[in-house]
């Protein structure tokens, strides 16, 4: 009978210990928010551009988080689709073109400056505050900055913003891939073949 | 000399060497070329800093492009000239980009700088100087790296946070073709031990080791040769290391030499090495006994097509044709480049190679110049060097992993990089490939392993910049939000501060009002009730309604008071009859009296506005109300109008303060619908 007693009473302490242990963590390990829309955030790719028809990325995120579908996104193409696809286990999709197509390759920003007028119109709209000037005095765009979202070109009055591709240099080149030829697509050389070196 | 054990890396490759073919000749001088093109970027780091314009006549040795930022070099005038252009055109790089570069038509005087020439710039005793003196001076000279990369010289020399413990000296080359270290060493051999000297004193390394590959024994005969007459440097030995390509790499290099293997994403400094080409230091001896910057350099022009392999000494700048025209270029052998893809089946012209057959690449045209680090013009024929040819499958034959000298798995890093597979390529240290060309070479599938590994390199590169930008993008997003927020309550709270200013004026305005209409109700209390003339009831028709219940209010609370006042005094003279003491009780007396006066007065008075008000207020109220309130109606309309204006205004420029605009509209299109029901009513009740 003691035996039993014994047990019951030292489950009820050790139940009340880890008990407290595990309230005390709650409290004092709370997670902030919801962690997976911090992961799917950091998988979209921060353009802040607005297309997926959510104020920024991290709304949209929320919004996955929440259920929404994950082919809203089109400055982050197919490759931010299939990383989220395999983040939440769902099936990729594809990008739904009612939200714009996937550009081919980076774009920025560039103000015409001599037609400026200053009026800070775009400077409103960058969602990334990457648009420097003042009212009346000339505005320009910190190129290294802009995710090229394609926002501030709308409210300009005077239609002196263009976007164009990012300009190669020599810092940012790199080589092409190899492109995938069958072996049988073309003769090879005869001298080739018997030297066997190139 | 002295015995090193040696040491060797794993992989490496024997190709055919063919070295001796530009051995034959000494070492010539090209002839002045009409025109020269100089890049300003033809080093690592930031573009140099254009310093003349055009027109300008510039002498020989003159700064044309200084450094810009902390890693760059400054570019000079090879001769004297006229700058004729600043202008974007097509640089000697694999990319086929345009760069910045300077035209420079040549004057045939070939004349120094003044201060060169009278030697005004040398340090003498170069061994004693100060070494910011010395690196400075290699700073000035625009002295990079001769091997390839061109990284400059004097930031090498001057990051030096570790201690250096051996300064290693490249004397390899083991590049087939290429000869330019080869003669270099064989005819300048002391210049270039008294560079070393002056490197070794800037590293203040204990040791230094030279290099150089047993296919050179004329090299190392010279070396020796030199080293003997310097007597007194015994911590500088010639090391004769096996022909292996590519032992020139400078990983692999230290590897041989040391045995120590530099860490993986780290430079030789994190193991107490510096490693330098022996072009460099023949460059740097110049530049700081001569004063005399890098305007010139070795470059080896062979290959089957030139009738005259040799080395020249050229210009930095000079055209590739002026170099093909003076070695003899014959056309008709030349390889006839066949690229794969669309374009080459329409377009071949003669292949010219700039660095040798395993890194060198295929230059677009032979317009384009020498640079600093332009060691070798290849032409070769079709026979010696035939052009790629399709790739076929992979057979998983393993030969590129045995020819690895940097002990990668090259066929992984291939499946990984042709199906983009970046995470897994980083993975297998895709980073540490060094691109030499060995497992392409070996491939029997001829598959271009090092273009796939290098697009890999470059993907990997720009992946992690976006990464970076998107975090960017991110914190900057999120700071703005934070300021639009705060601005926002800021505006909010002095919204609320105004709201409240208003109020209290609105009150204050009223208080007024009412006095003024007690003051005059009470003036025509006393007259007669025939006041519906007077222009009394303009002015208390308004605020009536809610005067007397405000009125009503005060009455209540003033009788309140002076219920308390009275209670108050009541109950003081009980506790002064009770005490017996009479002279505080009496002052408080006073007070509280007086104040049971003045309240029952203030009621009195109250009452009589009240009673006064009633009797007032019906005949005035119906008659004015609806004169009034259309009055009101009208008013209203315009100052929604007004507010329509500034919403649309504000829609139009997307202000901010939208929002707040579009509540107020809301608010009085309801007053205006107010007046409007009230306006009804007085209609239905006139009725």
């Amino acid at each position: 009978m003691s035996s039993i007693l014994i047990a019951i009473t030292l489950l009820a302490t050790l139940a009340i210990i880890f008990g407290a242990i595990l309230g005390f963590a709650a409290v004092r390990f709370k997670v902030e928010g919801n962690p997976i829309v911090d992961q799917i955030d950091d998988l979209l790719p921060q353009t802040q551009c607005g297309q997926c028809s959510y104020p920024g990325c991290k709304p949209y995120a929320e919004a996955i988080a929440a259920g929404e579908s994950i082919n809203k996104c089109p400055p982050g193409g197919e490759s931010t689709i299939i990383a989220l696809a395999d983040l939440l286990g769902v099936e990729p999709e594809p990008l739904d073109a009612e939200h714009g197509a996937e550009k081919d390759v980076p774009m920025v920003a560039i103000i015409r400056e001599d037609e400026c007028i200053g009026c800070t119109k775009c400077i409103q709209a960058c969602p990334i505050d990457a648009i420097m000037g003042a009212a009346k005095q000339m505005h320009t765009v910190i190129a290294d900055e802009c995710t090229g979202c394609d926002l501030c070109v709308e409210p300009c009055p005077v239609d002196c913003i263009d976007m164009v591709p990012v300009e190669t240099t020599l810092q940012n080149w790199h080589w092409d891939k190899p492109e995938n030829l069958i072996a049988t697509s073309e003769q090879p050389h005869e001298e080739n073949l018997e030297q066997g070196v190139h | 000399m002295q015995t090193i054990t040696l040491h060797s890396f794993d992989g490496g490759i024997h190709p055919q060497e063919n070295k001796h073919q530009s051995t034959q000749t000494a070492i010539a001088q090209l002839p002045l070329p009409t025109q020269l093109i100089i890049p300003i970027s033809q080093h690592i780091g930031a573009p140099a800093d254009v310093t003349v314009s055009v027109g300008d006549s510039v002498l020989k040795g003159q700064q044309i492009a200084k450094p810009k930022g902390f890693i760059s070099a400054a570019i000079h005038a090879p001769t004297s000239g006229k700058v004729v252009a600043i202008e974007k055109r097509e640089l000697p790089h694999s990319s086929g980009l345009e760069g910045i570069c300077i035209i420079l038509d040549t004057d045939g005087k070939d004349q120094w700088l003044e201060e060169i020439n009278n030697g005004s710039l040398a340090i003498n005793e170069y061994l004693e100087a100060d070494n910011e003196l010395l690196i400075n001076r290699i700073r000035d000279c625009g002295i990079t790296g001769m091997g390839g990369a061109g990284f400059p010289t004097a930031v090498k020399m001057a990051v030096q946070n570790r201690t250096i413990d051996t300064l290693i000296i490249n004397g390899a080359e083991c590049e087939p073709y290429i000869t330019s270290d080869d003669m270099l060493m064989r005819e300048r051999a002391l210049e270039t031990l008294r560079g070393v000297q002056i490197l070794l004193k800037l590293t203040s390394a204990k040791s230094c080791l030279i290099g150089i590959e047993d296919n050179k024994p004329e090299a190392i005969q010279a070396m020796e040769d030199a080293l003997h007459k310097i007597h007194r440097e015994h911590h500088i030995a010639v090391v004769k290391i096996p022909t292996k390509y590519p032992s020139g790499g400078e990983k692999q290099l230290i590897k041989i030499l040391t045995g120590k293997e530099v860490p993986s994403a780290g430079i030789p400094a994190d193991i107490g090495i510096v490693c330098q080409n022996v072009g460099t230091c023949e460059a740097v001896y110049h530049a700081v006994a001569e004063g005399k910057p890098l305007i010139s350099r070795i470059t080896t022009i062979t290959g089957e097509s030139i009738e005259q392999p040799q080395n020249v000494e050229v210009l930095i700048g000079t055209p590739v044709k002026d170099l093909l025209g003076y070695a003899g270029f014959k056309q008709e052998k030349s390889l006839f480049q066949k690229l794969l893809g669309s374009k080459s089946k329409t377009e071949s012209k003669p292949r010219i190679i700039m660095g040798g057959p395993m890194m060198g690449f295929t230059l677009s045209s032979d317009e384009l110049p020498i640079l600093k680090s332009s060691n070798c013009i290849l032409a070769p024929s079709q026979k010696e060097l035939p052009a790629n040819d399709i790739a076929s499958a992979c057979i998983r034959c393993g030969l590129c992993t045995e020819a690895c000298p940097a002990e990668l798995l090259p066929q992984q890093l291939y499946w990984f990089s042709k199906a983009g597979e970046l995470d897994k390529a980083e993975q297998h240290n895709i980073a540490d490939c060094i691109e030499c060309g060995a497992c392409s070479y070996v491939c029997p599938s001829q598959i271009p392993l090092v273009q796939y590994y290098r697009h890999t390199k470059g993907a990997i590169k720009d992946e992690r910049a976006a990464q970076q930008k998107s975090d960017r993008s991110k914190i900057r997003f999120e700071a703005r939000q934070a300021r639009l927020d705060r601005e926002a309550a800021e505006k909010e709270a002095k919204r609320q501060a105004r709201a409240a200013a208003a109020e209290k004026a609105q009150a204050a305005k009223k208080a007024a009002a009412a006095e003024a209409l007690s003051k005059q109700t009470t003036e025509s209390a006393e007259g007669v009730d025939e006041n519906t003339s007077t222009d009394a009831p303009a002015e208390t028709k308004n605020p009536e309604p809610v005067d007397l219940e405000k009125l009503q209010k005060q009455l209540d609370a003033a009788q309140a008071g002076l219920k308390k006042s009275m209670d108050k005094v009541a109950e003081l003279k009980a506790s002064a009859s009770e005490d017996g003491v009479e002279n505080a009780p009496i002052e408080n007396l006073d007070v509280f009296e007086k104040a049971v006066a003045t309240r029952r007065d203030k009621v009195k008075l109250l009452a009589l506005q009240i009673a006064e008000a009633k009797k007032l207020a019906p005949p005035v109220k119906k008659e004015v109300s609806r004169e009034d309130i259309e009055k009101k109606l009208r008013a209203q309309k315009d100052r929604l109008a007004k507010t329509k204006e500034r919403v649309d205004l504000a829609k139009e420029q997307g202000l901010d303060s939208l929002p707040a605009l579009q509540k107020g509209l809301d608010k009085q299109m309801q007053k205006l619908k107010e007046l409007e029901e009230e306006l009804a009513q007085f209609d239905k009740a006139g009725a």
